[in-house]
């Protein structure tokens, strides 16, 4: 019995196997979670993070902020397919797409990885998976459970933070990718992805079909020169607008804050957010950033009070700083909704 | 050649055995107790038992299950305690969001937000759960303990919550709900329905509350046009404690020493219910007393019916402005029913108890200083009692 089964995982892995080049698309493709990173041989050099052939790298106008990590992130789209282009919605990428996101910090002028999470479009649909790199930083495990890593990094300011950072579980992924239940990647769209000739490089690397030159831009939160109401409306999709959406996790709230509101939240009162009303009347107060939830929620790091709920264990002082900014130049009792 | 057979059928045989027969796993207390209950969560298929031993489990974050058909067992709501005193993140103890799923015999403690939450989980069966927040009543304590919502088909029976500093027992958005032999205690609303349609709240004893059983619909929500409930056979009774909840949260304005309230919603009928105990008033049917412009939303009760209760003590000590010189006019209590008088015989209200009702004469979101209290009759023609809440019998088997 002992050596049949042997050899039938032969036969199985004989069956599964290809030669050692190029990303492993079975291991897209297939049923099941493997156990390293390296399995997909995204990057002919995992250390050194040197992708393979088409694993493009991009980066976003207006990113999630994720307790000042910096994420890497890359796209793969198989030979012989390409992703379609949309000017509104997610790209339709192909079955056999990987999307691969790299957390870490700058330790002594070096990026450390610390997990690389994994959007994989099967035949099924998308899976997401949490992969959490070893010590030495040379692979990462499969860790479908989440897990917790103590770090110390030092933020914009200049101070030091020490914090419990969580690797969020496979069920977590989904309550920010999911629409109406089934997963869907969140970042790459026209409109976040369309900077710096971006669009043009992944169309010329055969991974999209096409690039307009007319394709929509969302404003960089960041971006002195863009218009304050730009930056705080990009600043509310990329962070919020994941699950405060109809079809979101958080749809039940009645809170939307995606582009498409004419003024999200304006005098809304809560329906269950409990002790996260820090004993406000309303989401937002147009004119008034200090009695609005939304500020409360943003400024806490208690878990029960905390916005965005997951991977927020420090305060983003700079998007604060912003939406505060936002809402307070918005004229008083304006679109009651 | 016979010899090679039969390994290669057992073997086949297993393969297709496998799918089908559930498992049991096995979660017992002790070192990185979340990692290995978060991956039982997880690798659960369909069909599966996740047994939780007894003893204490203290986690890190919230846990959560996404695969239909899953049983969550545990050695008894005082044996099976899931502590998240050291919770770092996670809006709640438990989120539920795949369908048929059971949760049964264990406790939640000390949430940071919210204890049970299941969201779009429809055929859920919260069966002899405890959910507690261990320090007494403080804002600080989580929201909701048991928040099932946007489901279809719930079952909460036997579940005990104490200590929510918004509702005990939370149902919002759903349909087809019943709660039942459950105990409210200590929480800012005991049991709460909102924004939900054809609910039976039965058997269930909603005691030291703020408020004891509260059933209505907010504006401006996905789902609204909340009714057909019926809240018969309960005990609310000394709902005493005063409101902790955080303001700017609609049961903040909860008076303290409400026994049942009706808000905003359509065709509830409160019957074979014993109150007593509760200052304020022991059942109240008014209309959503803020402003709105959700024109969707209907702010009135509706063919309302208040047939065959058991009255205590109520009306004792009415909260709201010169209730207690109120009370001392009508000699030491207002009467039991309240209602704010708000609309007309249009709204279809109905009295049967054999105590008297006190109107507040409000116009549509006055302010309570401008009532003008006096004795009312609520005669309208009684509307027809709502159709029980009939479950799928694999609910009621698994609650069994």
């Amino acid at each position: 019995m002992k050596a049949l089964a042997a050899a039938l995982l032969l036969l199985c892995t004989a069956l599964i196997a290809k030669p050692a080049t190029g990303v492993n698309d079975a291991a897209i493709a297939a049923e099941g979670y493997p156990a390293h990173l390296s399995d997909y041989r995204f990057f002919t050099d995992l250390e050194a993070a040197t992708p393979a052939a088409r694993v493009e790298p991009y980066t976003l106008n207006t990113p999630l902020f994720s307790d000042y990590a910096e994420k890497h992130r890359y796209l793969y789209v198989p030979q012989g397919t390409r992703a379609r282009y949309d000017a509104e919605n997610i790209f339709d990428f192909p079955v056999g797409t990987a999307l691969i996101k790299t957390f870490g910090y700058r330790q002594n002028g070096r990026f450390r990885p610390l997990e690389t999470r994994l959007l994989l479009h099967r035949a099924g649909g998308w899976v997401a998976i949490p992969y959490v790199w070893n010590a030495q930083g040379t692979d990462a495990d499969l860790k479908r459970a989440g897990t917790r890593i103590p770090v110390t990094f030092t933020d914009p300011s200049g101070q030091s933070q020490s914090i419990s950072y969580a690797v969020p579980n496979q069920n977590q992924c989904k309550d920010c990718h999911a629409r109406a239940g089934a997963i869907t990647p969140i970042g790459p769209l026209a409109r976040q992805l369309n900077h710096d000739g971006l669009l043009q490089r992944l169309a010329a690397a055969g991974l999209l079909d096409r690039a307009p030159r007319d394709a929509p831009r969302l404003a960089r939160w960041d971006d002195p020169k863009a218009p304050l109401e730009s930056r705080a409306r990009a600043y509310l999709e990329a962070n919020c607008a994941h699950c405060h959406n109809p079809q979101g996790a958080a749809s039940n709230s009645g809170l939307y804050l995606d582009w498409r509101q004419p003024s999200p939240g304006f005098l809304k009162r809560p329906v269950a957010a409990g002790r996260g009303s820090g004993a406000r009347a309303f989401d937002i107060v147009p004119g008034d950033a200090d009695a609005s939830i939304l500020i409360f929620r943003m400024e806490s790091t208690d878990p029960g009070i905390a916005m965005p709920e997951l991977g927020r264990a420090t305060v983003h002082a700079e998007g604060v700083a912003l939406l505060r900014k936002w809402i307070d130049t918005q004229p008083k009792g304006s679109a009651v909704r | 050649m016979f010899r090679a057979i039969v390994p290669w059928a057992a073997l086949a045989a297993l393969f297709l055995a496998l799918p089908a027969a559930a498992r049991t796993i096995h979660v017992e207390a002790g070192p990185n107790a979340q990692e290995r209950l978060q991956a039982a969560l997880i690798e659960a298929v369909p069909g599966d038992v996740v047994e939780i031993g007894a003893g204490r489990f203290d986690l890190t974050d919230g846990l959560s299950l996404d695969v239909d058909r899953v049983t969550v067992r545990g050695a008894g709501p005082a044996k099976t305690i899931l502590s998240f005193k050291g919770q770092l993140g996670a809006g709640e103890g438990l989120l539920v969001t795949s369908d048929d799923v059971v949760l049964r015999s264990f406790a939640v403690e000390d949430s940071r937000g919210d204890g049970i939450k299941s969201k779009g989980a429809d055929r859920i069966v919260y069966k002899d759960i405890r959910v507690e927040w261990t320090g007494g009543p403080k804002p600080t304590n989580g929201a909701y303990g048991v928040y099932p919502v946007e489901s279809k088909f719930i079952l909460i029976d036997g579940v005990t919550v104490i200590g929510a500093s918004d509702a005990g027992i939370y149902v919002g958005q759903s349909e087809q709900i019943v709660v039942r032999n459950s105990v409210a205690q200590g929480n800012v609303a005991g049991i709460e329905i909102e924004n939900s349609r054809h609910a039976d709240v039965y058997g269930n004893t909603a005691t030291h509350n703020t408020g004891g059983i509260l059933v209505f619909d907010l504006p401006s929500l996905p789902v609204m046009g909340g009714g057909q409930v019926r809240v018969f056979g309960n005990s609310v009774i000394d709902n005493d404690t005063a409101n902790f909840a955080p303001p700017g949260n609609i049961v903040a304005s909860v008076r303290k020493g409400t026994g049942v309230l009706i808000m905003a919603n359509d065709g509830v009928h409160v019957f074979g219910n014993t109150l007593s105990g509760n200052a304020t008033s022991n059942i109240m049917v008014i209309s959503y007393r803020q402003a709105f412009t959700d024109p969707r939303y209907n702010p009135y009760p509706r063919r309302i019916v208040i047939s065959g209760n058991t009255h205590g003590r109520a009306g004792f000590a009415p909260q709201f402005p010169a209730g207690d010189q109120l009370a001392a006019a009508f000699g030491g209590s207002i009467p039991p029913i309240l209602w704010d008088g708000t609309g007309g015989p249009e709204l279809g209200l109905h009295v049967d108890d054999k105590v008297p009702v006190l109107s507040l004469n409000l116009a549509l979101a006055a302010p309570v200083e401008s009532a003008k209290p006096a004795l009312a009759t609520l005669s309208a023609p009684e509307s027809p009692k709502p159709q029980p809440v009939v479950l799928p019998e694999s609910m009621e088997a698994a609650a069994k």
